[in-house]
């Protein structure tokens, strides 16, 4: 007895396997890369002997080699030989979640103690955010998300894919390489009352380019005007400034403004905690009997999705957190790093001016955290690629985390060699 | 920038003095506030709480009950005699050997996951000798354990499937509708368990699947049916493998308990390899929460058999796409552990036999409750305890009778009457066995 199927005309015999079927998904085309990951891929496939990756947002030491911070590993040594690794809760490790609000609300924050604050682990930054983006669209589904320009690439994906519909909002100035605050705060203006907002806590993220704290509170001021909704993605606490304390000021100011805020935590680079997947989100809401109500609904959006979220990275997180000695040497680590890169950029800059560059380098020591935007066009980039085999993200993204005392010269080389005139 | 300093002062005097001003908070709850820098009403103020996820919410139940005697048979995780939580050697020595390599970093793992941990779990559900694995047709992506892989393998079928309607077991896992709903499926159900005869309804689920649209997708549990512990016969999946390759119907295994179930791997993954073996297309979510005791490290992996190599390559890319917005990229250190694990052929060994061994005190369970039901003349038919595989048992036992045990006996399962044997011992198998039978003599 034979079948034939409307759609693809696939002739079946009972007594025979279906060898003669073709595929369900010959229709399916092959997806793009994804631009940032897609990066260290072409790279790792670079036999060059000079090959230099300032793609993706990893650490490295100054030899270049990715870094598993001491804290970590004396946390790990801690907890090898766990008695078990069963499920967490669907909202993860209570004591993880308690430490990483301490970190964003400050240790005496009056939210925490009120129990003001629905919050659950998350799959890192990435995790934290979707699971807010599925919230937004399930309890608030007539909003739309207003994203910087630029932003990281996958913050689009994610609501995206959440089907929450996405506005813009000014953020990057070309010409001066800084911040557009004019034209940000007619964005925040002219945006209907209660709009949602996608800001990044600290360092953002290609440019570098942060408001400064008198911009961030005329920035709060304009949302309470306005009544909008802030939500925070920090993704850098402790790398931008090498305190962070410091690092969550925007946060703190909008907090001190009352603003009902949401917020993304990773712990991916300032613990170093990247394939662990660690973060947390958080959402400040009127009282305990909300924020009750608000985490069991994230819970909702969890579970269908991981049901719990991995326990060993967050036990490692409080591990840490929650020893005075272990956090303090994180803290002092966490400082080294952004030492570091604070020290590149300066070096970096020190390099190209002194090759003579007519252009104008100061946005790479104004920008801070882990990315500098250089302002290079695509083009210039692929020379950099193909000529030095140099990679990096076609935006002119850099990550100083990849820049070292042994590669700054040769990068500053090839970037002034594209850069200069013709 | 446009702001003067006179303005912005009399921001800030106007700061100020809302910090002086007393909040008012409307009792009723609608948060009104008249200091101008006091919070606006929450976005989020019409959501209501949640209700208790049903199989989780049995443990924090328990938790909260002070009694000696109190028996968690809720969720499904595989206790010892002892009534412990269980690490095995086999992982305990795979994460020394882990934690001492300092070569080992944290970075970010692949979208995909560990290149190594894919190809070891494909050969673990599909057998080493697969022709289809030999030929490249299978995609094997890392997920979060058994719900992250069914997550992303029914995304993907949301968006590049042409039939959005997926059929699933009645009863299965809770958690199965709500994962499929989410991703954007429909669901509807095929009869599966008989209360009758407390095993499997096979008429009933041929005549379900016959009467589906061509093309549908159809949930199949590999095997140690969650939550009945029902399992077809080989003869009874032959004829389900018929009638879904002759509808074109698309088969999407869960394999939640491969060597758990009958403590062989192989033995287990039968169901799956009948119907990889004739050539057709399916989908297969693995999970190591239960068979390497893996469960919070979420270690999982989502297999997708094509026709091809080149369908198979372009499948891969495209689940890329699913994964990157939900979280990027998977967690290393459970598949790292996995890994390990399965590369190496004395731990591997040790594995099947301590993985044999939990399977064998289940099936001792279920020998002692059914001697004990039957020395106490417990009213009815109590063979399924010793019919029914794997880690779970439908008691049969209703509701009402449920909320007897737990309330006098102290006893803890899920309402539908699922226990999970993995929670009994030698010593509390005679107070379960008590229970039930007041439950069954007190209560209709």
């Amino acid at each position: 007895m034979a079948l034939r199927t409307p759609i693809t005309k696939r002739f079946i015999s009972s007594s025979h396997a279906s060898r003669s079927i073709s595929s369900w998904w010959k229709h399916v085309d092959p997806a793009p890369k994804d631009p940032i990951l897609g990066v260290t891929e072409a790279f790792l496939a670079d036999p060059h002997p000079d090959k230099v990756n300032v793609g993706v947002g990893a650490y490295r030491d100054d030899n270049g080699k990715p870094v598993v911070l001491d804290c970590v590993r004396e946390a790990e040594r801690r907890i090898a030989g766990n008695l078990n690794m069963e499920y967490l809760p669907m909202g993860g490790s209570n004591k993880m979640v308690e430490e990483t609000l301490k970190l964003a609300y400050g240790d005496d924050s009056d939210l925490i103690k009120d129990k003001r604050i629905a919050a659950i682990q998350a799959l890192s930054g990435t995790g934290a955010c979707r699971i807010f983006a599925d919230f937004q669209k399930r309890f608030s589904p007539d909003s739309q998300i207003y994203i910087p320009v630029p932003t990281w690439s996958n913050h689009h994906n994610i609501w995206r894919d959440a089907n929450v519909p996405q506005r813009t909002f000014h953020y990057y100035h070309p010409e001066s390489k800084g911040l557009d605050f004019a034209a940000l705060m007619d964005d925040v203006k002219n945006a209907p009352n209660g709009s949602f907002f996608l800001l990044h806590a600290c360092a953002h993220n290609p440019t570098g380019v942060d408001p400064t704290v008198e911009q961030w509170k005329e920035i709060s001021y304009q949302f309470k005007v306005k009544g909008h909704f802030a939500f925070f993605d920090m993704a850098y606490q402790g790398f931008a400034s090498g305190d962070p304390e410091r690092d969550a000021k925007s946060i703190r100011i909008f907090l001190e403004d009352g603003h009902l805020i949401g917020c993304s935590q990773s712990y991916a680079k300032n613990m170093g905690l990247y394939g662990q997947r660690v973060g947390c989100l958080s959402l400040v809401c009127e009282d305990e009997k909300q924020a009750v109500a608000v985490k069991s609904q994230l819970q909702q959006l969890a579970r269908p999705m991981y049901s719990n979220p991995p326990v060993h990275g967050a036990l490692i997180v409080s591990t840490i957190l929650g020893d005075p000695d272990l956090k303090q040497l994180w803290l002092k680590e966490v400082k080294g790093m952004a030492d570091r890169i604070i020290g590149m950029r300066t070096s970096l800059r020190e390099n190209i001016e002194k090759l003579g560059s007519t252009l104008s380098w100061e946005h790479i020591t104004n920008q801070i955290g882990m990315f500098c935007y250089s302002g290079m066009t695509p083009e210039q980039v692929d020379r950099l690629t193909k000529e030095f085999h140099i990679y990096m993200t076609r935006n002119g993204r850099i990550s100083m985390a990849g820049v070292t005392s042994g590669n700054v010269e040769y990068l500053a080389k090839a970037i002034h060699e594209v850069t200069k005139a013709a | 920038m446009k702001s003067s300093s006179s303005s912005r002062g009399d921001r800030r005097l106007s700061i100020l003095s809302g910090h002086l001003a007393p909040r008012t908070i409307d009792k009723e709850g609608s948060g009104i506030f008249c200091s101008p820098t006091s919070a606006a009403d929450s976005v989020f103020a019409n959501v209501v709480r949640a209700p208790e996820d049903p199989i989780l919410g049995v443990t924090i139940a328990y938790n909260k009950d002070p009694s000696p005697v109190k028996l968690n048979l809720g969720v499904g995780a595989y206790r010892t005699e002892e009534g412990k939580p269980l690490v095995l050697n086999v992982v305990r020595q795979a994460e020394k050997l882990l934690v001492n390599d300092r070569s080992r970093v944290k970075e970010y793992l692949p979208i995909v996951g560990l290149a190594d941990f894919n190809k070891l779990s494909a050969k673990l559900i599909l057998g080493a000798d697969s022709l289809a694995i030999l030929g490249n047709l299978v995609t094997t992506v890392q997920c979060l354990s058994g719900t992250g892989s069914l997550r992303v393998g029914a995304e993907f079928l949301a968006r590049h499937y042409y039939q959005r309607t997926i059929y699933i077991p009645n009863p299965t896992w809770g958690n199965h509708g709500k994962i499929f709903t989410l991703a954007g499926l429909t669901v509807k159900t095929y009869r599966y368990y008989d209360p009758v005869t407390r095993g499997l309804n096979i008429q009933g689920l041929l005549e379900d699947l016959g009467s589906a649209p061509s093309g549908a997708i159809v949930l199949l549990h590999a095997c140690a049916h969650n939550p009945t512990g029902v399992d077809p016969t080989l003869e009874q999946w032959e004829q389900i493998r018929r009638l879904i390759r002759s509808k074109s119907l698309l088969p999407f295994f869960d394999s939640a308990y491969q060597g758990f179930a009958s403590g062989s791997l192989d033995e287990d993954a039968r169901s799956v390899r009948m119907f990889v073996a004739d050539g057709g297309e399916c989908f297969i979510a693995q999970s190591y929460a239960k068979n390497m005791g893996l469960y919070g490290e979420r270690v999982g992996a989502l297999s997708i058999v094509c026709r091809t190599a080149d369908v198979a390559s372009r499948v891969e890319s495209q689940l890329k796409l699913v994964i990157r917005p939900m979280y990027s990229n998977p967690p290393i250190h459970g598949a790292s552990i996995v890994s390990t694990i399965l590369k190496d052929r004395n731990l591997y060994q040790e594995w099947t036999l301590e993985l044999k061994a939990m399977a064998d005190r289940i099936i001792t369970m279920r020998k002692q409750l059914f001697d004990a039901l039957r020395a106490r003349e417990t009213p009815g038919d109590w063979s399924h305890i010793i019919k029914q595989i794997g880690m779970f048992t439908f008691t049969g036992l209703n509701t009402k009778q449920v909320t007897f045990m737990t309330r006098e006996y102290h006893i803890y399962m899920t309402s539908d009457g699922r226990i999970s044997m993995a929670g009994l011992s030698s010593r509390t198998v005679p107070h379960l066995a008590d229970a039930i039978h007041a439950a069954v003599t007190t209560i209709a």
